[in-house]
């Protein structure tokens, strides 16, 4: 999508905690509208039914066995949707496992997402998008894509890095040296924290004594935003001013950080129980925020939207998402001997041994030799 | 004197352990990701936080190396921090603060200071983990003078090793095989309980051919073992319980009772430990030497996903096809 926010309306110019917002949370308008089509805005609708309708059967997928632990991003959509739809194809996506709004936005095939939680080796990532592959350890995508964002400088590119993250990644030693690089090489970088209150179970306050994570941007000279995170338009907005000053014509690309603040309505994984550490009432207060009933009133009262086409989206919603696992599900189990390849460019020596003997001992056992129940 | 016993899986020893230590010594102190009011993402802390209180049982920001540099700074004024580091996948951010600053500060300050602290961490693949959850590096600890590395593979052993390493007054990597957590329970002595350090147990004896190995490849082993034991291959299972410093005695005195050896380890093979236990055999006990050593173990590849892990890990299937390499030798 390549609508224009622009920044002339001081997005980068407030304090760190105050928080962009374009719709309250009861989906009226208090901001700007960004500069989208009403194709466009009805699209990040569109994405934001789409990664939860995505969410629910993916972890019932998991509940049901079919398919390994999973990252629930149910009530963290309008992050990532809306700042998604703010980049444009030849910008790079460097995100966390949680982000597959983000990146099916960006571009990679919902298939392909699920295939990676499904512990397939191909998938994750796909041969067109510009996403590179999940980054499960936290905060080590930050300085890749300080890394490429300098690169795309060094180059004379137009492409701008965006990094995706939580707030328990801004701990991290890469958090901090990753925005340090940024800042001193002036790269055309965006980092975008998805704060959703906890990592795991130590909440947000317990990751930092500063009163925001937008604020920690001034420490490495570079700006930082708050922004409403259960708020499509918002995050589009912001998203969109921070690429364009990314990509600055004048010469003088500059990095952002932007502070996402939303809730997870979920539990961390599938292998995770909130109700241990979180309270319920927490939950029911942030539900409140949901983004997706907050665009909708928006869109209905503009005219842009109604029963009719909502309808006409959730059936396309449903079979997209059932059409993609099916896809997932019916891709061949990949060839055992497959985890020697790409280890190196070439295969030789020692490895393509071990590689004989694994295809000898299966050719002699079966494949009960090696699977366990 | 009878002891009185607790019927305890592994994980749940790790949890006693640690509460039996904090009640015996105050200066014991737990730290890390998720480990207080979750009672950890495995349940190893958990009651810990209840029973001792947020200063004994701290749960940190998300950063490994300030997790292991604190611990370092504790260790050093006195106390005896045993941080959790959630995987051992996750360990590489602290991977300096261990290597070059606790496994050093004795050496460097002539005995000044002192790193008497446990870095605890679930390791191995198996559970259908997502990537980065299944690693099993122990040779990068094991390859660092200072350092002691302890991989129990039973619940009474567990306790027993986790106490003495928490005595111990040097850092110890003490790695959790989380494939076996719940996978069986055993009796477990209540109270205070320590099996030392720097000993291994044979599990099974034999005289054929003897099998080295540690951790959660200790079952899979005694199953092959088992099965090779039906058709009259008697094979000596030792399990080696501390990686660093090795019981190069046990490792040769089972060595020269067989003459032949192999190893079991699923962390990848080059530069593997097994490199290193076949290394003591040629320096110690050549002559008894009648087969090559063989290496049984993880391959020089990343964990796979886990629609492909059962094919990295051996199995018992291809511990059998191992063993009998080596006992059909010449
Ligand atoms: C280096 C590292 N340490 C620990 C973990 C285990 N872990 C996985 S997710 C997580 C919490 C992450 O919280 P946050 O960064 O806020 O992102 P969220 O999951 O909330 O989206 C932890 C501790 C990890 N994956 N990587």
């Amino acid at each position: 999508m390549s609508g224009r926010g622009g920044d002339a309306d001081g997005l980068f110019d407030r304090a760190p905690d105050d928080r962009v917002q374009v719709l309250n949370e009861a989906g009226e308008l208090v901001g700007d509208v960004p500069d989208l089509t009403d194709a466009e805005l009805v699209d990040c609708y569109r994405w934001m039914r789409l990664a939860r309708h995505f969410d629910e059967r993916a972890v019932n997928l998991q509940r049901q066995g079919r398919m390994g632990t999973y990252p629930p991003l149910a009530g963290q959509e309008a992050s990532q949707v809306g700042s998604a739809a703010a980049l444009d194809d030849d910008d790079w996506v460097l995100p966390s496992y949680r982000e597959h709004a983000a990146v099916h936005v960006h571009g990679l095939d919902l298939a392909d997402i699920l295939l990676y939680w499904m512990g397939h080796g191909a998938g994750g990532w796909g041969a067109e998008a510009n996403v590179f592959p999940a980054a499960v350890p936290i905060a080590t995508q930050i300085p890749h894509a300080t890394g490429m964002a300098l690169a795309s400088k060094l180059r004379g590119d137009d492409a701008v890095a965006v990094a995706y993250f939580g707030d328990g990644a801004t701990s991290e030693g890469d958090f901090h040296e990753g925005l340090n690089v940024a800042g001193v090489f002036d790269v055309p970088a965006v980092f975008v924290c998805n704060n959703n209150g906890w990592a795991i179970s130590v909440p947000r306050e317990r990751q930092t004594a500063s009163p925001t994570l937008a604020g920690k941007a001034a420490a490495y000279g570079i700006d930082g935003v708050q922004v409403d995170g259960m708020d499509p338009l918002a995050t589009y907005a912001v998203t969109r001013a921070a690429v364009e000053k990314a990509r600055d014509p004048d010469g003088r690309p500059r990095p952002t950080l932007i502070e996402a603040v939303q809730y997870r309505f979920g539990a961390h994984t599938t292998a995770d129980d909130p109700s241990v550490y979180r309270d319920e009432a927490e939950v029911e207060a942030w539900r409140k925020r949901d983004p997706i009933p907050r665009l909708e009133r928006f869109l209905r009262e503009t005219g842009r939207l109604d029963d009719g086409r909502i309808a006409d989206i959730e059936d396309e919603v449903r079979a997209t998402v059932t059409a993609a696992i099916e896809r997932a599900e019916t891709t061949a189990r990949p060839d055992p001997a497959s985890i020697f390849d790409d280890v190196y460019a070439e295969r030789r020596g020692e490895l393509d041994r071990q590689r004989a003997a694994l295809n000898r001992l299966r050719e002699r056992h079966g494949e009960d030799g090696f699977l366990r129940d | 004197m009878t002891t009185d016993t607790q019927n305890l899986t592994l994980v749940q020893a790790v949890r006693d352990g640690l509460e039996t230590e904090m009640h015996r010594d105050e200066d014991v102190i737990v730290l890390g990701e998720d480990v207080g009011k979750n009672g950890g993402v495995f349940r190893a802390t958990e009651g810990l936080y209840e029973a001792f209180g947020e200063d004994r049982v701290i749960d940190t920001p998300l950063a490994e190396s300030g997790i292991v540099g604190t611990s370092i700074g504790m260790a050093a004024y006195g106390l005896r921090p045993v941080p959790e580091i959630q995987f051992m996948g996750f360990i590489y951010p602290a991977f300096d603060q261990i290597v070059s600053h606790a496994a050093r500060i004795r050496s460097r300050s002539r005995g000044r200071f002192t790193c008497p602290m446990v870095v605890r961490a679930p390791y191995g693949g198996g559970i259908r983990a997502p990537e980065h959850h299944s690693e099993s590096k122990e040779a990068f600890f094991v390859h660092e003078p200072g350092l002691k590395v302890v991989v129990p593979s039973t619940p009474a052993d567990t306790k027993g090793l986790l106490a003495s390493a928490i005595r111990d007054p040097d850092p110890v990597i003490f790695l959790e095989p989380k494939l076996i957590y719940r996978a069986f329970r055993e009796d477990v002595p209540e109270g205070d309980h320590t099996v030392p350090l720097g000993e291994a147990a044979v599990r099974r004896e034999g005289s054929d051919v003897s099998v080295f190995t540690w951790g959660a490849m200790t079952r899979p082993t005694m199953e092959a073992a088992e099965t090779l034991a039906s058709e009259g291959v008697e094979c000596e299972v030792v399990d080696l319980r501390t990686l660093s410093p090795l019981d190069r005695e046990a490792i040769v005195e089972s060595f020269e009772k067989t003459g032949r050896a192999a190893v079991v380890h699923e962390a990848p093979k080059t530069g593997g430990l097994g490199g290193e236990i076949t290394a003591i055999l040629q320096e110690e006990a050549l002559l008894y030497q009648e087969a090559p050593v063989e290496r049984i173990t993880g391959f020089d590849t990343p964990v796979p996903l886990y629609a492909l892990e059962d094919y990295y890990l051996p199995s018992p299937t291809r511990i059998e096809e191992g063993l009998r390499e080596v006992v059909d030798f010449p």
